[in-house]
């Protein structure tokens, strides 16, 4: 039988486990590592415990190299929130960072490795209109101009269409909220102000609890799962952390996600980050939670398709249906975002302009070069 | 082991099998590929690197070079280039499949290979010291790396210089060089016994043809050489041979320009230029004449050339 271990998992639950591996199976890892984008993730956990000096040179490169490249996203981030943040006080509002930008900012180990392409604030919905403005004076223009997109985001979405610093090349993605107002869960976004922590003057990110559940949110309501471990990774770090640190993390947890209408993500981001990473969390909040979990029918027919989906997207680690199970999680995160009234509509417009529009190609080989 | 130490045709299965693997410079690479045009070019240009056994070795790059699907090997045929089972790419015309197995594995290292510098260069030695010639496309830099490896210099690379931030030594990569249109021409009246592989016509920068690295370059692959010169080229028909002297400053800016990943690497990438600069001597040259041109390049390196 053909060997279809997760080894980005495996190294991540049991870090030492490396050491006892030969050439091929540090191949496997690094080949799978670098398609769920968590080279430099593995790299400074293993560095963390002092292990990485014993990986083979060869092999450690890989790691090295993946890390240097992560270490440069604090100084641009630091450069783009305080330019974000001078732009912001002007109109009175405070820049609330959300998932990469904020795990940064405030240091956490999430931080740690970790790539991202754009940075998320939030932002009131009733000011978007004038922080759009005063954001193009700076510099920030929107890629999209076609109309049905920008109709598509403005009415549908929780964001407007995403902003581009003409100069510094910066993806900027501003939201009022953190779900489409279509979808079918409404989370209270005053709430998500009021408990906002600031950790530096006019900067604040998400208070612990809703750090994670906006992550879960996020997550499972995402349609591309190719990257999906990454995220995990992010709410096992952030557990590990919080856990730990914050007073009463785990208390407020599972009735924050209640107040927030936002229960069954955080189920699902508990469920499938303990089964894949095997985080320690307390048997009382597991409880508290499978009150809300789907019915016995559905459970293992998730399980099924989130423990494929999730695993890093590389065909040493594709089993039975895996693909299949992608399909049906893109289809079910459009499911979820819009009711079918208007879901169709979108899909059929899009699969009709992807099929005819022609400026969407991918890297030319050797332009560049 | 040798590539060419195989019969073509079990080549040939190694590479539909995917288990043709190859140590190209510092990397090991691992090619599958179905389509002839790879196959016979990469027998002829790449027969002197030496095999690996895929079982026992760490693989840096898992390549795949192929009809992008089935209706695309027979009908107007096209051909993708993948690592680890995926691409970013768009499918070009198979024709130029050895050009795009070139370009990919371009992308491939300044994408990631960040324990060097990077720096789009052609790079050659003499004497144990390395000459790197930085420039941007259309300066005719393969043509002058192509003569000068052509008149006993040992290439280290046409493409990329890459520079280990550990020793600022070079470390050599002597892949074929590639020659693009009237390049082609005057390479071959330069030296009538240069072998070429096959020619890719049609590509976004025209016919490319790639010539084959002499057999003591790929031999001496594992010897690293200290940098000495650096000289910026530049293609002037008709010009006479200028040579001009750069200051360390401007031969900085020009390199970091020039650089595939200097701002991923930050600090470390600036000590690692800096630190070039300390031993490098850089030099403009405008040329139109290969004849001309190399033996001053020559009495560059040995120390005996007088700038005024």
């Amino acid at each position: 039988m053909k060997n279809k271990t997760n080894y980005v998992a495996l190294v991540l639950k049991q870090p030492d486990v490396i050491l006892s591996f030969d050439l091929e199976k540090y191949s496997l890892l690094v080949r799978q590592a670098r398609q769920a984008n968590l080279l430099a993730t593995i790299g400074e956990k293993l560095s963390e415990l002092k292990i990485l000096n014993q990986v083979p040179v060869d092999v450690r490169h890989h790691f090295e190299a993946s890390m240097l490249h992560a270490k440069r996203h604090k100084p641009g981030i630091n450069v783009e929130v305080r330019n974000l943040k001078k732009v912001l006080s002007q109109l009175g509002l405070d820049l609330l960072l959300l998932k990469g930008a904020a795990y940064v900012y405030a240091d956490l180990p999430a931080a740690k490795g970790r790539f991202f392409n754009d940075l998320d604030i939030l932002v009131p919905k009733d000011r978007i209109d004038q922080l759009e403005l005063a954001l193009r004076d700076e510099g920030w223009v929107s890629g999209k101009t076609d109309a049905y997109d920008n109709k598509y985001y403005r009415e549908w979405m929780h964001e407007i269409p995403p902003l581009r610093h003409f100069m510094r090349k910066t993806e900027l993605d501003v939201h009022h909220t953190i779900l489409p107002p279509t979808s079918k869960y409404h989370p209270d976004v005053e709430k998500l102000f009021e408990s906002a922590i600031e950790i530096s003057s006019g900067v604040k990110t998400l208070c612990p609890e809703d750090m994670f559940i906006h992550s879960a949110t996020h997550l499972f309501h995402d349609g591309e799962l190719e990257h999906g471990l990454r995220d995990i990774v992010d709410l096992n770090q952030l557990m590990n952390h919080f856990g730990e640190g914050t007073a009463q993390f785990w208390e407020r947890l599972v009735p924050r996600a209640k107040e927030l209408d936002l229960i069954r993500p955080l189920y699902y981001g508990l469920r499938y980050t303990q089964k894949i990473l095997g985080t320690s969390i307390p048997e009382k909040v597991i409880d508290e939670v499978s009150y809300e979990q789907p019915s016995a029918i559905m459970r293992p027919v998730m399980d099924f398709l989130f423990l494929r989906a999730l695993a890093p997207d590389h065909a040493s680690c594709d089993r039975f249906l895996t693909k299949t199970a992608r399909y049906f999680l893109y289809i079910r995160s459009h499911y979820l975002r819009m009711p079918l009234r208007l879901l169709l509509p979108h899909l059929i417009r899009k699969a009709w302009k992807k099929r005819f529009e022609k400026d969407n190609v991918p890297i030319v080989l050797g332009k560049q070069l | 082991m040798k590539i060419t130490d195989l019969q073509k045709n079990e080549w040939i299965r190694l590479l539909r099998r995917g288990r043709a693997c190859f140590k190209i410079g510092p990397f090991t690479v691992r090619l599958r590929s179905t389509l002839p045009q790879i196959a016979n070019g990469l027998y002829q240009l790449y027969s002197e690197f030496e095999l690996v056994d895929p079982r026992n070795q760490f693989i840096d790059y898992d390549i795949c070079v192929d009809a992008p699907n089935l209706l695309r090997r027979w009908f107007r045929p096209q051909v993708l280039f993948s690592l680890d089972g995926h691409s970013p790419f768009k499918p070009l015309p198979q024709s130029q499949a050895l050009a795009v197995f070139e370009w990919g594995l371009n992308w491939c290292i300044a994408s990631s290979a960040h324990r060097f510098l990077i720096i789009h260069s052609a790079v050659l030695e003499k004497g144990g010291r390395a000459l790197i010639l930085p420039a941007p496309p259309e300066s005719g830099k393969s043509t002058l790396c192509a003569g000068l490896a052509l008149s006993g210099w040992r290439l280290l690379s046409d493409e990329m210089a890459l520079i280990d931030l550990k020793t600022g030594c070079l470390v050599p990569i002597p892949r074929p060089v590639s020659l693009k249109n009237e390049s082609i021409s005057v390479i071959q009246k330069f030296s009538p016994e240069v072998v070429f592989g096959p020619l890719c016509q049609g590509t976004h920068k025209g016919a490319v043809i790639h010539m084959k690295s002499s057999s003591e370059s790929i031999s001496a692959m594992g010897q690293h050489v200290k940098p000495a010169i650096v000289l910026y080229p530049r293609y002037m028909q008709d010009a006479e041979t200028n040579l001009l002297s750069l200051t360390k400053a401007k031969s900085a800016i020009e390199l970091a320009e020039n650089a595939f990943n200097f701002n991923v690497l930050g600090s470390a990438g600036f000590d690692a230029l800096t630190n070039l600069m300390e031993c490098c001597d850089s030099y403009r040259l405008c040329y139109s004449s290969l004849e001309d041109v190399i033996p001053k390049i020559s009495e560059l390196i040995d120390g005996s050339h007088s700038t005024e």
